[in-house]
């Protein structure tokens, strides 16, 4: 009873948003005096086995319905699942998946949902919380008191648990009855970052804005990016001009990064595109105005235009490169 | 196909953040000199429910809950063409819960009836809880997919598209049901014009109160007791920038080239 469920999905595997969601629910289970349960779905045994090294339980469900997302589906699972431990708090990560279920599992369970947490605790017997609002411009507290409080985490902002620290739990299978027929169907999926780091874990990112004019300067920040193994990004409007692929587009509405370094090419630094770059270690610009709210978040900066940079900037970091 | 957009009407998420205030004991956002806008997401939706009337024909009821400004809204998206409005007025504090305006808007959208689609924005530009959506479909026992940027009729079905961060992933999906609609390049709001928003001022705006629907006043403005906003802050992180150093462009580069190394070397 009142227990820390989190749920993960076994397809992203152990990765930096998987541990710092264990982490989260790990430390927030020690905090109430409860236990942790991991429920897993879909299959990865090495998943199960990193998790239940931190859990006090794990259920996993692979069973052949499960193995793709289906929204109906996976939301039917997880409501029979937790509505049996009758839990505290039910965790999730900030994944578009995450996303789209934890609302409506709230609803199911009679609790209450919140978003992109970027801090959590117990405080007082409610579910303290933290996430940012109004495009990045103010920073919310939030308390939980009904239960379970169901939050999807920005993950990668907690610590993994430390490691050997707990016994190893052991994993459990579980068969669910689920409709045969749900009542909307993922038909095709294409991924377009297949092979590469996501964008989310990559550790040097450099990103193109309004500024840039036009889909061709994102070719030569391709170039850039190539020289430094960086990864390409983008914020909204040369997303929504077609400039460059949705996918690519860092902030609110966005990817949420955090990379040792962010260069920020033509980008003037609207509230809604920082709140996506917080957690980088250093923000960089070329800008060519002084004024730009970006510089504001920067180690440093250069102002000049960025046709006359990117040029002789890739010349130089060839150079350095060697 | 009966389409039903829910707009949020907002203070204007653009305004330089010099120029954000927040009122710590009420609280709240200070509006002070911002303008009221649609929320860009909930003008995602109606741009691409009207390419789909546009494709397939239907009809678009817009639907706004919030305070006798949040007409302008409306007006706007009867300019933008949408066929009819409804606003349900609501009076006392400002940002009720997630959960309360799910059920002000189911309620609403039983009385507005027969319909086939529910489209609202993946997020506000205020709170930004990204609930509504997924609230809305639990309070009418409906099917829901987020992220949606595509909508095509497929015989009586509908081939539904969404972005997932890593890719796309289309569905097979039956009416009725809500999606929550996500900014692409193909559904960038039109801009009215002039003929349009003179004629939409003079139409006619369905206008209900929370008693309409069977709500009190009281039940509202308590809230559910969903959460609590317990403190609001402004983050001070202003950072020193240091501008590269150099007299000419060559130099600066060069300086800039270097402290980028700096970093990636370590990795």
């Amino acid at each position: 009873m009142s227990d820390v469920v989190i749920c993960l999905f076994a397809a992203a595997g152990y990765d930096r948003a998987a541990q710092g969601l264990t982490g989260a629910g790990r430390r927030l289970a020690d905090a109430l005096g409860v236990r942790l349960r991991a429920i897993t779905v879909g299959a990865h045994s090495e998943l199960n086995l990193r998790i239940a090294a931190a859990a006090d339980t794990v259920i996993s469900v692979d069973q052949s319905e499960l193995i793709e997302y289906q929204p109906e589906l996976c939301l039917d699972a997880l409501t029979q699942l937790t509505r049996d431990y009758v839990p505290r708090a039910v965790l999730l990560s900030n994944d578009v998946y995450s996303q789209e279920l934890a609302p409506r599992l709230a609803h199911r369970l009679g609790g209450s949902a919140a978003g992109d947490a970027v801090e959590l605790s117990a405080h007082d017997g409610a579910i303290r919380l933290k996430r940012s609002v109004y495009g990045g411009k103010a920073m919310a507290t939030i308390d939980i008191r009904r239960s379970p409080a169901v939050v999807s985490l920005r993950a990668r902002a907690f610590e993994p648990v430390a490691a050997g620290s707990y016994s190893v739990a052991t994993v459990r299978q579980r068969t669910l009855s689920l409709p045969a027929v749900p009542p909307t169907q993922i038909i095709e999926r294409t991924s377009e970052t297949s092979g590469e780091t996501k964008l989310e874990d990559a550790r040097i990112i450099i990103s193109g804005g309004r500024g840039l004019g036009g889909p061709k300067p994102f070719e030569d920040l391709q170039e850039i990016a190539n020289l430094i193994s960086a990864q390409l990004a983008a914020s909204r409007a040369p997303c929504d001009a077609g400039w460059c692929s949705p996918l690519l587009q860092v902030g609110q509405s966005g990817k949420k990064v955090a990379p040792e370094l962010y260069l920020a090419v033509g980008i003037h630094g609207a509230s809604q595109h920082l709140v996506g770059i917080s957690d980088s270690k250093v923000i960089a610009a070329i800008n060519i105005d002084p004024n730009a709210p970006i510089f504001k978040h920067c180690r440093f900066g250069i102002v000049e235009d960025y046709r006359k940079v990117i040029p002789l900037l890739k010349e130089k970091l060839a150079a350095l490169q060697t | 196909m009966k389409i039903i957009v829910c707009l949020k009407q907002i203070i204007d998420p653009e305004i330089p953040t010099s120029e954000f205030q927040i009122d710590r004991e009420k609280l709240q956002v200070v509006r002070g000199k911002a303008a009221l806008v649609t929320n860009i997401f909930c003008e995602n939706a109606l741009e691409t429910a009207l390419q789909l009337r546009e494709r397939s024909g239907g009809n678009i009821t817009v639907l706004s809950f919030g305070s006798e400004s949040a007409e302008e809204t409306l007006r706007k998206a009867l300019a933008m063409k949408a066929d009819e409005a409804v606003l349900v007025v609501k009076d006392g504090p400002p940002d009720p819960d997630p959960m309360t305006v799910a059920q002000v808007l189911a309620r609403a959208i039983r009385k507005i009836g027969n319909y086939d689609l529910i489209l609202v924005g993946r997020e506000s530009g205020d709170w930004g809880t990204g609930q509504t959506g997924g609230l809305l479909a639990e309070e009418l026992n409906l099917p829901c997919i987020n992220f949606v940027d595509q909508i095509e009729k497929r015989g009586t079905g509908l081939l539904v598209g969404r972005q997932t961060g890593e890719g796309w992933e289309k569905f097979n999906a039956h009416p009725p049901l809500v999606l929550t609609i996500t900014n692409s390049e193909t559904n960038v709001p039109r801009i009215p014009n002039m003929t349009d928003i003179l004629a939409a001022a003079r139409q006619f705006i369905t206008r209900w109160s929370i008693e309409d629907l069977g709500f009190s006043a009281e039940e509202i403005n308590a809230g559910s007791g969903y959460y609590e906003l317990v403190k609001l802050e402004t983050p001070d992180q202003t950072l020193n920038c240091e501008f590269v150093s150099g007299k000419t462009l060559d130099e600066k580069v060069e300086d800039l080239a270097r402290r980028i190394v700096e970093i990636t070397r370590t990795l």
